[in-house]
């Protein structure tokens, strides 16, 4: 029972790392129903920022902070200058530059930083009183540092009036104009929000996993599970579907098929919510009238 | 997404400018007629059955990936450009047709001619039955599924349990064919490599030929009456399930030959060769090649095969920012890849022709 | 004194298909102005040129302003306010954060807290229902709020599309009763679609006739009342 439970909460731990970046795709969704390929590739070229920075004797929390708010203001200008002229395009328009996105953040974290493995510290201090007797002060403090995050979009889109006019824009973009809302704007902020997130959860994860330029793809894709298995515009689902594929992946992995087919397991998750669940748990069944 | 796909008389249509293109027969219907023609016609075949004499092994190597990857970014155009279905998996295909050869190569003993419709239709069925669910996904939904393929074959071609096929990790080391007779020509012999130039050359014509005949067709035109109006067509009769999935398995099955030609050509197979990466490089050379073009496979796999040589000199990671700067880039400024401009400049220097032949003809305005 | 709005050869056009041919019409301060006419005439064109929601050329200009080539958001920013046809209510979000974001531009909160009071005087309906989701709402009180959430950015013009569409006779005549109301109250100038035109003749103090996207008559409600043509392909008798 209790390596069963153990196995259970080392899956919420990862689950929490899935679910932050199911939220940051879900951040995206909401306001432009894409889905960005490109989250894991930018969330590990903000933890490198931050590594650069760490090495160059920043304190963790400082180069914690500015590498959030650099990877917002990224976020919100790769919105406004990559993204924008495709915004009215067909899908496999948006999809390639997407994937071309992808393709530039990953050779750009290559070429600065090096393919070799790097270690990245954990603010939280192994011995700390965050450690429990079936977590890690590191899952904890991770576990908490997405709560947080949690807690504050909540807080931001619920009671700020910006959180409001987002919320609008994505709703009924042309009502939004209606009402003065600059609507380009407001997608520009989600990417800029998306990004924060995914460099909260690159730098939760690389302490674990260890930072190189490859640190996310299997990450993205577990990211995309959650997502859609919570329901893909709504960010409550995309926390609680990574909680869920997380302690699935643990489980099927120590008692069903061994850790070495994870990523078939995100595909089987994939396909499997896809066809069976398409808005997912907590997902928005849409209807399309012919 | 509204390109008229019918044929004018002289056979050229517009390309729109969204990104898609439509597939019209080239030039006019007359040109079959023309001595000039064949004469053109019986220059290029030769040129291309004296190349590989005149240059290095190495470089015919690379022509016959060439060809290869044509045959696979054409399979992807099936499905991606002339049906809609954005697939960023097709890697997946080309690695199970190419360890599907070198599985019956190394432990069957089956010649490497053989391996390939073996592989082709392995292929179909696996990209029939992945139609299913892809029936019910759209969009980025397709992708990201399909993303998730390609990721999770390469981790399972890994996987232990199946070891003693797939030879795990390291891969399966082939030989490759040896030609049927040998000789000399312009100083060089002809060797594997250059006969697997013929005989992938053999295979190209085939392939290309079976693709212009389905997509020039009814089903051609279906295709693409279910990529651009999907609703329409089913109401007008067309079965949608059906024609998807058969769709996404003729175009799996095309991918998978390659990935049978290139086991051949490459003689190596191991998990690692069939990364994700693969499935981008695919889907950039359907790219640049051009959406809903067959023969902008050429292009693309060109592109795809040279482009990474070149850019390497500058820095490892330089391959993949060049590819992402150029998907960016063409999305902006040539949504419709080399043979989209191809198609526009040609129609332009038509129009130009044949308004400087009418304005000789000038007749008197009619009241 | 320039007219609040003057409209001078504007047309509009979705695409390649044009709408409108060259309407030219102004109206003054403080009046409601109805835009009469069949289905597809152009009315509800008309209103989204004014809020430059559709390509056009011409000129409008609000209080002497050009507006054509604004952005929609600051069309709104000068103070015109549009209720789209289909009331274009946040129908998942409450009638009060609908409310807010009609005051989205301004900058006196408390003036807004006031404001909200008092477009749940003058609608209790909408008190009761306030932290209700818009979808859930009837049709009649998603109108009253569409109704409100445009006057919540205390415009000097009010467009409103349609806003009989689909309604109960008796909630139309309350509504109607309402903007005569604001109207007087709060100097609220209106542009009016509608396609009743009795209604609208009954409201408005000017009224302008639509016909395939050109002014085909102009004058006071009673003029147009007393029209031969209008009354009999109009008003139906």
């Amino acid at each position: 029972m209790e390596g069963f439970l153990h196995q259970v909460f080392a899956g919420v731990a990862n689950g929490c790392i899935y679910g932050s970046v199911a939220l940051a795709l879900v951040m995206i969704y909401q306001a432009t129903h894409h889905l960005n390929f490109a989250q894991g590739e930018m969330a590990t070229f903000s933890t490198f920022i931050a590594w650069a920075l760490i090495q160059q004797g920043w304190p963790y929390w400082a180069a914690f902070a500015v590498t959030v708010a650099v990877s917002f203001a990224a976020g919100l200008v790769i919105q406004r200058v990559v993204l924008r002229p495709v915004e009215r395009a067909p899908v496999l328009t948006n999809v390639n530059v997407f994937i071309g996105l992808l393709l530039i953040f990953n050779a750009l974290s290559g070429w600065l930083f090096d393919h070799t493995v790097k270690s990245f510290p954990s603010p939280f201090a192994q011995e700390s009183f965050l450690k429990t007797r079936f977590f890690s002060a590191h899952e904890m403090g991770s576990f908490l540092v997405m709560m947080a995050v949690l807690l504050a979009l909540y807080a931001f889109f619920r009671f700020t009036s910006l959180g409001l006019a987002m919320r609008a824009a994505a709703l009924n973009p042309d009502s939004a104009r209606l009402v003065g809302i600059r609507v380009s704007w407001m997608l520009a902020v989600g990417w800029g929000l998306a990004a924060a997130i995914g460099a909260v959860a690159g730098m939760m994860v690389a302490p674990v996993v260890f930072l190189d330029p490859n640190m996310m793809a299997g990450i993205l894709l577990y990211g995309f599970a959650s997502a859609l298995l919570g329901g893909v515009d709504n960010p409550f689902g995309a926390v609680i579907g990574g909680l869920v594929v997380g302690v699935l992946e643990n489980l099927l992995g120590a008692y069903v098929i061994g850790t070495e087919l994870k990523l078939t397991v995100a595909l089987v998750l994939i396909v499997g919510t896809l066809t069976l669940m398409p808005a997912g748990l907590f997902g928005k069944r849409v209807v399309t009238r012919v | 997404m509204n390109g008229p796909t019918t044929s004018t008389a002289s056979g050229a249509a517009a390309a729109p400018a969204d990104g898609t293109a439509t597939a019209t027969a080239p030039a006019g219907a007359g040109v079959w007629r023309s001595p000039l023609f064949w004469l053109g016609l019986a220059l290029a075949v030769a040129a291309l059955c004296v190349l590989p004499f005149l240059v290095k092994n190495y470089r015919v190597f690379q022509f016959n990936l060439v060809l290869v990857y044509a045959i696979a970014i054409l399979g992807l155009n099936i499905l991606t450009g002339f049906n809609g279905q954005i697939s960023l998996g097709h890697g997946a295909f080309y690695a199970v047709g190419a360890y599907a050869a070198a599985i019956l190569m190394e432990r069957a003993g089956v010649p490497y001619w053989a391996t390939l419709p073996v592989a082709g239709a392995l292929c179909f069925v696996f990209g029939f039955l992945m139609g299913f669910p892809a029936l019910r996904l759209g969009g980025h939904y397709l992708a990201v599924a399909t993303l998730a393929l390609a990721l999770a074959v390469p981790q399972l071609l890994k996987y232990k349990l199946i070891e003693g096929w797939t030879g795990g990790v390291q891969g399966i080391v082939l030989n490759k064919p040896e030609p049927p007779f040998s000789f000399r020509f312009l100083g060089q012999p002809f060797n594997s490599d250059r006969w697997l130039y013929f005989f992938t050359l053999a295979v190209v014509v085939v392939m290309f030929w079976l693709a212009w005949n389905l997509l020039h067709g009814r089903v051609g035109r279906a295709l693409i009456a279910i990529r651009d109006h999907p609703i329409a067509a089913s109401a007008m009769g067309i079965n949608l399930p059906v024609f998807k999935s058969l769709t996404f398995g003729v175009s799996a099955a095309f991918t998978g030959v390659a990935g049978a030609l290139g086991a051949s050509v490459i003689a190596f197979v191991s998990p690692d060769s069939f990364t994700v990466n693969l499935s981008i490089f695919l889907l950039v050379g359907m790219v640049v090649g051009g959406l809903a073009s067959i023969p902008g496979a050429f292009f693309g796999a060109i592109f795809i095969q040279f482009v990474p040589n070149i850019a390497d000199e500058i820095s490892k990671s330089a391959p993949a920012a060049i590819y992402g700067v150029l998907l960016i880039g063409l999305m902006y400024l040539m949504p419709t890849g080399v043979m989209g401009l191809v198609r526009t400049l040609w129609l332009r220097w038509r129009s130009r022709f044949s308004a400087a032949a009418s304005s000789s003809n000038a007749r008197p305005k009619e009241t | 004194m320039p007219s609040l709005l003057e409209v001078a050869d504007l047309t509009a056009a979705y695409g390649a298909t044009q709408v409108l041919h060259g309407v030219s019409f102004a109206i003054e301060a403080g009046q409601i102005t109805a835009v009469l006419g069949a289905n597809g005439a152009g009315k509800t064109t008309t209103l989204r040129a004014v809020c430059q929601m559709v390509r056009t050329g011409g000129s409008v200009r609000f209080e002497g302003r050009e507006l054509v080539g604004s952005a929609t958001e600051n069309v709104v920013r000068l103070g015109v306010a549009h209720v789209p046809d289909g009331r274009g209510t946040f129908a998942a979000l409450s009638v009060e954060e609908n409310l807010r974001l009609g005051a989205y531009v301004r900058r006196d909160k408390p003036r807004v807290a006031e404001d909200i009071e008092r477009m749940y005087a003058r609608f209790p309906r909408l008190k009761e229902r306030r932290h209700q989701q818009a979808g859930t709402l009837s049709g009649g009180e998603q109108q009253m709020l569409a109704i409100s959430r445009a006057l919540m950015l205390r415009p000097k013009l009010l467009l409103l599309d349609e806003p009989s569409f689909g309604l109960a006779p008796k909630i139309v005549a309350e509504i109607f009763r309402i903007l005569s109301t604001i109207n007087a109250e709060d100097k609220v100038s209106m542009l009016l679609v509608e396609q009743n035109a009795h209604l609208a003749l009954g409201l408005a103090q000017h009224a302008y006739l639509l016909e395939t996207g050109r002014v085909a008559l102009s004058g006071t409600s009673q003029a147009l009342m007393a029209d031969e043509s209008v009354r009999r392909v109009y008003l139906g008798y």
